[in-house]
């Protein structure tokens, strides 16, 4: 809860949240997928949604969150979901004879403990030490080869998702003739298929208990670009995930890219009017159901991103664990806008952050008045 | 005879009584704290992840806040990383810290708009990732500790323990009218009314020791409690006996000192049920209204009865004539203890000392029989025959039947 700036905006502030309420179906409805049309309505949308993420003039308990004043720390985790959220690994590349791309990675898992909220450690289970796993990143048609080794305490895998064949498949007790199947301590292999299909794709632990090597942390995200590439972007990968802290079988923190309410306390920057392509995965365990809404936008919908025509355009989607898919959207107007798991109960236990368009200090108070007043149903009753 | 005379001659020649008490005690001393100093040499490191064991004391509501205190019940220290209420994370302050030591407590204050009238499921997080759950079945404000609030409850406790029993006492003349031969009849009565109200306590006891930290004792302290107060009472008693005999008065228990111990016993069973009262009150899970307060009217008039039937027919069977100071006394011992009850349950629960309470009332009513059964013996000596046994099933009937009218 931090002090309004100005004490005599929380009146205002109060009115321009009513006000916001009325416009944003209009705005939207209006303006869909286009950059903003200057300033006006868009400016006093925006500055309420500032308001908003200020904490001012909502009461004490605006939205669920942590406990004030802690935070985890990153640097102790070795991974911060602001990085990890545009980090793409595109491993070490070569031409074979013949011209084909041969792309390589190494991979290794460790026993690490992790934060996964303020003060909360969890004994995570990582590729690379990190939750999720490195984001890897090809193009359709190159060869792939992914070294795998187990510095863990227990027998793992990595199975991808994509064809290849049965020995590459990460299985246990399927290609432990070829020193495949389940990777032992100590232990190492080397898968190799080719980049197929084009899409957002995952890979993971298949060991059993299945489950628990999931939950315990043994994912990560899995691009194959198209041969001709996608428009520009900024991209960013989101693995929706959640954590079993106490081993009942249910989570007690879930969130996008491990850290709860971790972009409620960093927003992601993103740019008024530019594109940005979100890869979304869903990874949660022991939930059926995870989903991904936000606030005052739309995005074009790729299932599974294997083909280049939208599916859908839409503001919540519904993804079970294994499913995929990649969101394109543009935000037309400044401010902060949430984005969560449209599962509340999941939302208010960590799956939840924000999107912040524009610089948010340039938007004061005064400012956001003053458009208000531009409206058409706010003539006089700004200046009170 | 002779060896072991000079054996303790060496042992402890020329050292005072004292001495020999104080070094094995000053040796022990050493010896736990080299051993604490060295950290347990040869043990080495716990087997096993730390313990958790959490114990929610009290849970307080106030407006846009609910307030719980943890008690922490386990070997290792605690830290509260995070709380849920219905599962949504909320901001939250420790009064105490987040660091809770072993047999340590803290107070959360957690920000949530809870609903008056709604079921909360909160969890708190640790930082081991474990979790302590506790639930408010009926949420509802918990009333301020002021001046008018503890004229409520002194009011209440009037209601239910002063006024019932001190109606229940006015039989006394009609029992005076009563032939000789019910005098058994109704001693039994009350056997069967402080056995019902034992029970009941023991119970109820029990029940909120399952909720109490086990470091205290647990279900444990309900039992410690009645060995206690029974091993207190007797104690008493048996000072006294003594006194009465130097002073030449009779061994066995006049009716006036009998009905003072049925009093005792009673004052500590209502005090529990002033405690039961107070904490559902607090917890919004008592609706104050005359069905309950007539409840407990017919419920506690009973107890009035069980404690002037000894006057009528102490063990030497002479009627009394106590003069009115001494039963307006009774009545207060009897009855007042639910006003003290239904202060601490209402500001300042607690389910150890709860338990304890609980434990001390089926004590003192346990000695009580004891103590009001020899006057239910017939000429031959028997305790038990048709007379005896109807009147404590009487006396257990009523009270099962009475209680059923106020089932807090």
């Amino acid at each position: 809860m931090k002090a309004s700036p100005k004490t005599n905006g929380i009146s205002r502030r109060r009115l321009l949240g009513g006000a916001a309420a009325a416009a944003a179906p209009a705005a939207i409805g209006l303006s869909g997928l286009l950059s903003g049309r200057g300033s006006g309505p868009e400016s006093a949308l925006a500055a309420d949604s500032t308001a908003t993420n200020g904490h001012a003039g909502h009461g004490e308990f605006p939205h669920a969150t942590f406990a004030p004043g802690a935070t985890v720390d990153h640097r102790a985790n070795g991974f911060d979901p602001t990085e990890v959220l545009r980090d793409f690994d595109y491993g070490k590349t070569r031409r074979l004879p013949g011209g084909r791309v041969l792309r390589e990675w190494t991979i290794v898992a460790h026993d690490k403990e992790i934060e996964v909220a303020p003060g909360v450690k969890y004994e995570a289970w990582t590729y690379n030490g990190r939750v999720p796993g490195p984001t890897l990143r090809a193009r359709e048609g190159e060869l792939l080869r992914i070294r795998f080794v187990n510095a863990s305490e227990h027998p793992h895998t990595m199975h991808f998702h994509g064809i290849h064949r049965a020995p590459m498949d990460g299985m246990p007790g399927i290609g432990e003739m070829n020193g495949g199947g389940q990777i032992e301590p100590g232990e190492d292999f080397t898968y190799e298929f080719d980049a197929s299909p084009f899409g957002l794709h995952l890979y993971h632990c298949h060991v059993a208990p299945l489950a628990s090597h999931i939950a315990r942390g043994l994912y990560g995200a899995f691009i194959i670009d198209p041969a001709q590439g996608r428009p520009e972007a900024d991209e960013m990968v989101m693995v929706m995930n959640g954590f079993d802290t106490n081993f009942d079988l249910a989570n007690e923190v879930y969130a996008v890219n491990t850290v709860g309410f971790h972009y409620i306390n960093e927003p992601i920057q993103v740019q008024r009017g530019g594109r940005v392509r979100i890869y979304l995965v869903n990874v949660l365990e022991y939930d059926p159901l995870n989903s991904f809404h936000i606030h005052g936008n739309f995005f074009q919908f790729y299932p599974t991103g294997t083909s280049l025509q939208p599916s859908e355009f839409t503001d919540t989607i519904i993804q079970g664990q294994g499913q995929r898919g990649i969101l394109e959207l543009e935000f037309p107007f400044d401010g902060d806008y949430m984005f969560h798991a449209h599962v509340s109960e999941f939302a208010e236990l960590g799956w939840t952050g924000f999107f912040r368009v524009g610089d948010p200090t340039k938007l004061t108070a005064a400012a956001a008045a003053a458009a208000y007043c531009e409206l058409p149903w706010g003539k006089g009753e700004g200046k009170a | 005879m002779e060896a072991g005379a000079q054996a303790r001659r060496g042992a402890g020649d020329g050292l005072p009584a004292w001495a020999l008490g104080a070094i094995p005690l000053a040796l022990i001393a050493i010896a736990i704290g080299g051993f604490a100093l060295l950290g347990g040499p040869g043990l080495g490191e716990r087997t096993g992840p730390p313990v958790e064991e959490v114990a929610v004391e009290r849970t307080v509501l106030h407006p846009g806040e609910i307030e719980l205190t943890l008690r922490n019940d386990g070997p290792d220290p605690v830290r509260v990383a995070q709380v849920a209420v219905n599962d949504a994370y909320a901001p939250f302050v420790a009064g105490d810290g987040t660091e809770i030591a072993r047999l340590g407590s803290t107070t959360l204050e957690i920000s949530y708009p809870w609903i008056e009238g709604e079921a909360y499921e909160i969890f708190v997080l640790t930082s081991t990732g474990g979790t302590v759950a506790t639930s408010i079945p009926v949420a509802a404000e918990t009333p301020e500790a002021d001046a008018g609030f503890y004229g409520l409850m002194a009011l209440l406790g009037i209601y239910v323990g002063v006024i019932p029993v001190s109606l229940g006492m006015l039989w006394l003349p009609f029992l005076g009218r009563l032939g000789r031969r019910w005098m058994s009849t109704l001693i039994a009565f009350t056997v069967g009314l402080l056995a019902f109200l034992a029970i009941d306590a023991g119970l109820e006891g029990l029940e909120i020791a399952a909720a109490a930290p086990a470091a205290f004792g647990g279900t444990g302290l309900v039992f410690v409690g009645a060995l206690v107060a029974y091993l207190v009472l007797a104690g008493i008693d048996a000072h006294l006996s003594r006194r009465r005999q130097a002073s030449g008065g009779s061994v066995s228990s006049g009716g006036a000192y009998l009905a003072l111990l049925v009093a005792v016993g009673i004052g500590l069973h209502n005090l529990g049920e002033g405690l039961a009262i107070g904490t559902a009150y607090a917890t919004g899970a008592l609706a104050l209204g005359a069905f309950l307060v007539v409840g407990f009217a017919i419920h506690n008039t009973t107890e009035g009865l069980a404690i002037v039937a000894p006057l009528r027919g102490g063990a030497d069977g002479v009627p009394e004539r106590p003069p009115l100071s001494r039963l307006v006394g009774l009545g207060l011992i009897a009855g007042a203890p639910a006003i003290l009850g239904a202060w601490i349950g209402a500001s300042a629960f607690n389910p150890s000392l709860a338990a304890l309470l609980f434990g001390v009332g089926v004590g003192a009513i346990a000695r009580v029989i004891v103590q009001l059964a020899p006057a239910m013996r017939d000429e031959e000596g028997r305790l038990l025959y048709p007379a005896t046994v109807a009147g404590m099933l009487g006396g257990i009937a009523v009270l099962y039947l009475t209680g059923l009218l106020v089932s807090v």
